[in-house]
């Protein structure tokens, strides 16, 4: 369904985006995962025809988004970072608004409002001003006026940004009920999000495209080793002991101090589950446990970024 | 021009919801009421012609200064609140946007404009006064309102802020009254260049006169035109860049 080639995208001097290369397939839910300036939200505003490449190409259902805008606008629906809401006015007053702009006609659009308002939970607050809601109602109706026109393209720019926890796992819930229905594009910092919510991860480093796959092929990708060792004894020994070991890159001990079992994290960039059995009993610990913990999305996403840092 | 209508439709409920379209239309009605009231009922015996050129005269700054307030609600408060973002995604031109806002503010105005013609309506009681001198009159006003919209649009085109917007078009406004004086000592033929860039002091005189000139006209339409266009071309460079 998207098919982006070579994108590169100028601020000035500065490469928002470099090079960007990658095809998301119909009814896909990909998600954008990076830090805060990784181009992100300039990836999604290329795809939501609001910014033009600098170099590059963009086909979205074989449509090039530079000579044919606003044919792809048709089929998009996009919520930014903001929800572009108008606080005078109602949510149905907004989301018929909304409809109208995308070319929908008033039956389809009074056929459409109580599905949308389903889907969104807005009902309670249909007639209410857009002033009077909270930041969560707010982003809902952000999502309603992407979806009122059933675009066959879903792009959300930060969905969960500025939500508390309930509002957190409700928006995880309808971002679920939505794929399927849609292909969706959205970008996040959170990882759990990803997770949760995507079957595919595009991971942005500095412009560029670090790492994309699913959540096990990425975990593969690093083939970082994450043991976890529980051992009886002293605190700095057992750092020692671990840091002398050659294919450990990191240790985290948990802090415990009611007692004299510690319990530590180790990253090494192979298994090296043998090398720290020898390395704890060497130092005259006590090995009470040690076990393979599974490289998370997390770890791939620390794990890349250094090695975009170091490069 | 459905895209167009839907937006003039929108622009204008919101200013009939919110506050500062409301205070707008009440400071430009009072003020033209107290200009009114200066000139009808103050010092000096004047001739009921005299009254209406003056009140129109007047009248006429006071729409320039509504007109450039109202640049601020055109396109860079929906810039500053984010709700452009909706627009710009949306099938819908750049030139639509541009005439959608503009004609719910023109609209808008004009009815302030007109709502104002009950005090040369006044003059009837104690004196008389052609219908066609104040109909010139308001049709100058709305012509006037038109232009200065133009110029705000464009203003708010690019500013960041509706703050800006407001300001960069009441200096516009500003110079271009100014060339009248400025022209008054320079020498020709620049004066002539100068003097006639003055929207109220050169092109508006014809009509606080009765007087309906078909370059006065021009004057306004063009400047309307000019303005418009250039606020369509300035939008398509930020929507698609």
């Amino acid at each position: 369904m998207i098919l982006v080639d070579q994108v590169t995208k100028y601020y000035g001097a500065h490469a928002a985006v470099r090079d960007l290369s990658f095809e998301i397939a119909e009814g896909q839910c990909a998600g954008f995962l990076g830090l805060n300036g990784a181009g992100k939200t300039t990836t999604l505003r290329l795809l939501s025809c609001l910014l033009l490449p600098t170099s590059g190409r963009i086909t979205i259902r074989g449509i090039d988004a530079e000579a044919q805008p606003h044919e792809i606008r048709k089929f998009i629906g996009f919520l930014p970072d903001r929800p572009p809401v108008y606080n005078e006015m109602t949510v149905s007053e907004y989301l018929r608004f909304a409809g109208q702009l995308r070319q929908m006609d008033r039956g389809a659009i009074d056929r459409r409002l109580p599905e949308v308002f389903d889907v969104v939970g807005l009902h309670a607050v249909a007639d209410a001003p857009i002033s009077s809601l909270s930041h969560g109602y707010k982003q809902r109706v952000g999502i309603a006026q992407a979806i009122v026109h059933e675009p066959a393209l879903l792009i959300l720019d930060e969905p969960i940004q500025g939500l508390d926890p309930v509002q957190i796992v409700e928006m995880r819930a309808l971002i679920r009920e939505l794929r399927g229905k849609h292909t969706i594009l959205l970008s996040t910092h959170i990882l759990s999000e990803i997770r949760q919510t995507c079957d595919r991860v595009l991971m942005l480093h500095e412009g560029i495209i670090a790492a994309e796959g699913t959540e096990a092929e990425l975990s593969g990708e690093t083939r970082a080793s994450v043991v976890k060792v529980i051992v009886r004894g002293d605190h700095a020994t057992l750092n020692k002991a671990l840091k002398d070991v050659e294919t450990v890159d990191e240790v985290r001990i948990a802090e415990n101090p009611s007692g004299d079992i510690i319990e530590a994290i180790v990253t090494a960039h192979e298994d090296a589950r043998g090398e720290i059995a020898r390395a704890i009993v060497g130092a005259n610990l006590e090995l009470l446990g040690l076990g393979e913990k599974q490289s998370d999305l997390e770890q791939v996403f620390l794990n890349l970024s250094r090695a975009g840092a170091g490069s | 021009m459905k895209a167009v209508w839907l937006l003039t439709r929108r622009e204008l409920s919101a200013y009939v919801r919110t506050p500062s379209g409301y205070l707008i239309a009440a400071i430009a009605l009072l003020l033209n009421a107290l200009q009114f009231n200066a000139i009808a009922v103050g010092e000096g015996r004047r001739l009921s012609s005299e009254v209406l050129e003056l009140f129109l005269f007047n009248g006429a700054f006071v729409i320039e200064a509504a007109a450039a307030i109202f640049s601020m609600r055109m396109l860079a408060e929906e810039r500053s609140s984010g709700a452009q973002t909706l627009l710009f995604t949306s099938p819908i031109k750049e030139h639509e946007i541009v005439l959608g806002k503009y004609l719910a503010a023109l609209i808008f105005l004009s009815v302030v404009i007109v709502l104002s013609g009950y005090l040369p309506a006044l003059i009837f009681v104690n004196g008389k006064v052609s219908l066609g001198h104040i109909f010139a009159g308001y049709v100058g006003m709305v012509l006037l309102a038109s232009a200065v919209l133009g110029i705000g649009m464009l203003a708010s085109s690019f500013s960041p802020h509706p703050f800006i917007a407001v300001l960069l078009t009441a200096v516009i406004v500003s110079g271009l009254e100014l060339s009248w004086f400025v022209a008054k000592i320079t020498d020709p033929p620049l004066k002539t260049v100068i003097a006639w860039a003055s929207p109220v002091w050169n092109h508006y005189q014809s009509f606080r006169k009765g007087l309906l000139q078909l370059s006065d006209v021009t004057y306004f339409v063009t400047l309307t035109y000019f303005t418009l266009l250039a606020a369509v071309r300035v939008l398509r460079g930020q929507r698609w860049r």
